[in-house]
């Protein structure tokens, strides 16, 4: 990780390209963010791990030689030695090897089961072991057990509840991350752990693990005090080793406990060779943080561009990562510091525990602890050493139970540890850099894209500084509405209006509307139910797209898409479409949505055309709205020899389901029928992934500019939970979403992110589920074929002529060369040749066309 | 095709168009040249009319885009790219970050337009 920042700080500020890098990775990966490395549960995909900008690597001036361990310096000559027995010189060598997960010297550590929790292949081996234990096994939970009760361990004894899997942790201490917390915290930490389903045994020495008799796995635990405990997989979490193997058989110094000794400017005794991150040894101490390790890093680069640059301390707060269990601790948390006192607040009941340690005069912060409820923990970390305003104990009661002072942070206080980012950088990035919203503050400081723990800081000083600024960021949609889509979209829903000059009488700024608030409202109108997009004065609010119900292409004819649920088509289906293609001369491509697009249809064919499709039993596909495209799916158990679920049919459902929902922007949907997924469906705005016991719902996901994996909102739901989980996520969505706004940036944007959707449709936090379900039986029952609809109807009919006073007449200007055995759009250039004559040999339409 | 109202062409009726939104027509000159142009009918019942070629995609789409107004004028949003054209002068007032195809002009010519007795009819441009 620290050796990535190093490249990333030294490609931005070696303007003038001094300096190449090579970079050696024993990993066969780009290196990724381990601090998430929990995630990979999640997410099963290193790539949503990488960290940075990929482009990093890109740079002609850095070389990344991943699967390549180095084994040996010589710094007599300047080089080291790969493991493939290639030598490379340097001029300066930096050391950022981190740490090996340390194994304690308890027998049985050897055991099949047996793993460490430090890199992509360990927990993917890990979660391989578990997957394949409980197959051998179904009838009982697979059972696990963490060595090791600190941050690690409590994440990795998460990371086995995630797969599934019982989890115990095992304690040496006598409570839990007894490194950051006092005993009050650890058991205040240890009913909170209790209440996820994990076990807990503190003051517990294990002696020894026995295999299991039959299959030589790890099977046993015996602990000092006779107890024990039986096992099908263990996780070693009791700490890290500085890997500082290379330093060592280099005769460079290392510390007694481990790690390459350095100076404060990160250098070893050689002055050519540097160590940062976890195998350095600063001054004789190791960090195990990231935090310490980015500032190292720092500091080399800023004395490799000739700075002067010294390592400024480190910042040791930590926050646990686990789902529901909120642990921060900061500072002195065990209240060391001469003449400390501390100011406690515990609820047991509620599992809360708060403590803050003040210096003598109770006037200065020197650290503390959270457990249960780390929100003080933000805003209070960066005042440490600092001093605090009003009453300490303010500080720690419940939210709402007497109002904490507003502080006002410091413009040097450190907001993000993990990137060293200050309020004052912050500030700046809002006066300074124009940045007006979090993702803009985010992408131009960097703060909050380690772990994360101080966004909401991060959003709180963004968004102070934007209103001192008297930049009221404006959420108007265009200048004919003042309101958010959002807003916009209760106002009409709340007033009960039908129609576009209602809503514009009552809450237009005058004028007659535009091609943003046009379409916005014929979308809002359509979600709420108003019968046919192309009714009355519903018609002029529809973008080029939806008011033909068709694609518009670059030459001004149309695509035509017909739906095919979840991919599925008869052969009788095909041979129509095929027909049709032929007939009308169109272009016929398969898309990335499993179905069939027709293109070059002519404005004035597209009746004829949906004719034909429509009499077969085709209906449209909405291809040409900001609505629900398709669900594409595996072929799932009914053929497939490892579905679990039968994802086709549950594809169709969906897609039967949702066809029609106007949204904010298009929807797509993916179903896949096991674990592999063959639907690509965390791609998608939802993503259902078939379990041995039901569906994985995943949400957020899309392709396009910046592609996002969808992320996990429910696990293991059965087929009705599932579609009522879904219905009440879109319609969600379709109430709060911006203008445009997909759903993975709608669900950075929304109140409490992913939790607060969660929160929402799986608990109805907010008391509308009832009326989403209504709303969405509504729509389902509402539902109609536009096409039939527009086919039914010659006034709607009339809107497809290709000139008012000729209105089959096909515009003149189209021309078409072929290519590959289909047509195309001639270019500009073909168009010259065209106009010389050649003929070209696309096929006319057939007679029935004249009408 | 007979000129009246001064040079104008009749083209279709009032009714033909739908409010707000625009219809392609084919307009003989008085030259003797054929030309697309795209008829916008608006909230009024005022009709006006500009270039049915969209310069900035060189599709003849003008027609399809959609009706607004921007500070009270009329205007038509390009249906490709969404540029945003006034309608009484096709002026181009928003290029959204795009140039026009080479070989136009990033305006709209704008046509002269008369409705009478529920007809509407379209004129040669001005020449400038
Ligand atoms: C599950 C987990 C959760 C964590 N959570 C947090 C947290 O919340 N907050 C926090 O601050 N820290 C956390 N950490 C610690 C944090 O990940 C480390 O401090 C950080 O990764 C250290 O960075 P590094 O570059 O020094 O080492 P690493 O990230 O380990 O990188 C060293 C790399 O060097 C490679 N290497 C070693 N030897 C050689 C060689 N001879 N040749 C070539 N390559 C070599 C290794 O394979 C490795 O890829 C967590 C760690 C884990 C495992
Ligand atoms: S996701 Fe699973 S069920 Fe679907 S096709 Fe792939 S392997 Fe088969």
């Amino acid at each position: 990780m620290v050796a990535q920042r190093l490249v990333e700080a030294l490609r931005a500020r070696d303007d003038a390209g001094t300096w190449h890098v090579d970079v050696f990775a024993e990993e066969p990966r780009l290196p990724y963010d381990r601090v998430q490395l929990t995630k990979y549960f999640e997410a099963r995909d290193a790539d949503d791990l990488a960290l940075g900008d990929r482009s990093l690597w890109a740079d002609p001036l850095v070389t990344l030689h991943r699967d390549v361990k180095v084994e040996a310096i010589d710094r007599e000559a300047r080089t080291v030695t790969d493991r493939l027995g290639r030598t490379h010189p340097y001029d300066e060598l930096v050391l950022a090897t981190g740490s090996y997960a340390a194994v304690p010297p308890i027998p049985g550590t050897d055991l099949p089961g047996v793993f460490v929790y430090r890199t992509i292949d360990d927990v993917a081996a890990l979660r391989g072991w578990v997957e394949q234990k409980r197959a051998a096994n179904p009838a009982r939970p697979v059972r696990g057990a963490v060595i090791g009760g600190g941050l690690l361990g409590l994440e990795a004894a998460g990371a086995l509840k995630a797969l599934g899997a019982h989890a115990t942790v095992i304690q040496f201490g006598s409570h839990l991350m007894d490194v950051q917390t006092d005993l009050g915290g650890g058991q205040a930490l240890a009913r909170l752990i209790n209440a996820q389903g994990i076990g807990v045994r503190c003051s517990s020495a294990t002696q020894v693990m026995r295999p299991h008799r039959r299959t030589g796995h790890v099977g046993r635990l015996e602990f000092a005090d006779g107890g024990r405990l039986d096992v099908d997989v263990v996780v070693l979490a009791t700490g890290v080793r500085p890997r500082d193997e290379l330093a060592r058989a280099a005769g460079l110094e290392v510390a007694p406990r481990g790690g390459a000794v350095v100076d404060l400017a990160c250098r070893t005794a050689d002055e050519h060779v540097h160590a940062i991150g976890e195998v350095a040894a600063v001054e004789g101490v190791c960090y195990g943080l990231v935090a310490p390790g980015y500032a190292m890093a720092e500091v080399v680069v800023d004395r490799l561009l000739g700075g002067q640059a010294t390592f400024p301390g480190a910042d040791t707060a930590t926050k646990l990562k686990l789902n529901g269990v909120d642990v921060a601790s900061f500072g002195d948390a065990h209240a060391r510091s001469e003449g400390s006192v501390e100011v406690v607040w515990a609820d047991p009941v509620a599992g809360v525990y708060k403590k803050l340690v003040l210096s003598d005069d109770a006037r200065t912060l020197l650290g503390g602890v959270f457990v249960g409820d780390a929100t003080p923990y933000a805003s209070l970390r960066p005042m440490l050493g600092a001093t605090l305003p009003g009453d300490p104990s303010a500080y720690l009661l419940p939210e709402g139970a007497g109002a904490a002072p507003q502080l006002e942070l410091p413009d040097d206080a450190a907001v993000c540890s993990c990137n060293n980012v200050s309020a004052g950088t912050i500030r700046e990035a809002v006066t300074q850099h124009g940045c007006t919203d979090l993702a803009g503050v985010k992408a131009c400081t960097r703060a909050g894209t380690t772990c994360g723990s101080c966004l909401p800081l991060v959003k709180k000083i963004a968004t102070a500084e934007l209103e001192k600024a008297g930049i009221t960021v404006s959420k108007a949609l265009c200048e004919h509405f003042a309101l958010s889509r959002a807003g916009l979209f209760e106002a009409v829903r709340v007033a009960g209006l039908h129609t576009f000059s209602e809503i514009l009488d009552r809450f237009g700024q005058g004028g007659r509307g535009c091609d943003i608030c046009r379409p916005v409202i014929g979308s809002i109108l359509a979600s709420l139910g108003n019968g046919h997009v192309l009714a009355g004065e519903q018609a002029t609010l529809q973008d080029t797209n939806d008011h033909v119900l068709a694609n518009m292409q670059k030459d001004g004819t149309y695509s035509v898409v017909p739906r095919m649920p979840g991919g599925e088509v008869t052969p009788e289906g095909l041979i129509v479409i095929g027909e049709i293609a032929r007939d009308f001369g169109l272009y016929t491509k398969i898309t990335g949505g499993q179905r069939v697009d027709m293109f070059g249809a002519r404005i004035e064919q597209l009746p004829l055309i949906w004719k034909r499709l429509v009499d077969a039993g085709f209906e449209s596909g909405h291809a040409y709205g900001k609505s629900l495209r398709t669900v594409k799916s595996c072929v799932g158990s009914t053929w497939c020899r490892y579905g679990v679920q039968d994802s086709v049919g549950m594809a169709v459902r969906l897609e039967l389901r949702y066809r029609g929902l106007r949204s904010p922007h298009k929807l797509k949907l993916g179903v896949s029928g096991c674990a592999r997924e063959c639907a690509e469906a965390r791609g998608k705005d939802v993503g259902v992934i078939a379990t041995e016991k039901g569906w994985n719902l995943y949400v957020g996901g899309n392709g396009g500019f910046s592609p996002k994996h969808a992320r996990l909102l429910a696990e293991d739901l059965t087929d009705d939970e599932l579609v009522r989980t879904i219905d009440r996520f879109l319609l969600y969505y379709v109430r709060t979403a911006d203008r445009l706004q997909r759903s993975a940036a709608w669900l950075d944007d929304v109140e409490g992110g992913l939790d607060g959707v969660r929160a929402v449709v799986l608990e109805d936090s907010l008391g509308i589920g009832a009326d989403l379900d209504a709303a969405m039986a509504e729509h389902v029952a509402g539902y109609e074929d536009e096409w039939k609809a527009v086919l039914d109807d010659p006034e709607k009919l009339a809107r497809f002529s290709s000139f008012v006073n000729a209105p089959t007449t096909p515009d003149p200007d189209l021309a078409y060369v072929p290519e590959r055995g289909q047509k195309r759009p001639a270019t500009p250039a073909e168009r010259g040749v065209l106009v010389a004559g050649p003929v070209l040999t696309v096929r006319e339409p057939q007679p029935e066309e004249a009408r | 095709m007979s000129t009246t109202l001064a040079g104008l062409t009749p083209v279709c009726r009032l009714a033909d168009l739908a409010a707000e939104r625009g219809a392609a027509a084919l307009v003989d000159l008085p030259d003797g040249t054929q030309v697309q142009v795209a008829v916008f009918r608006l909230h009024d019942d005022e009709v006006l009319a500009v270039q049915q070629l969209d310069p900035y995609s060189g599709a003849n789409v003008m027609s399809r885009g959609l009706v607004g107004t921007r500070g009270g004028e009329p205007t038509v949003a390009g249906p490709v790219y969404k540029q945003v054209f006034a309608l009484r002068t096709g002026a181009c007032l928003d290029a959204a970050g795009y140039a026009p195809v080479e070989g136009h002009d990033g305006d709209l010519v704008a046509y002269p337009v008369a409705v009478a007795d529920g007809v509407v009819h379209v004129g040669p441009p001005a020449r400038p």
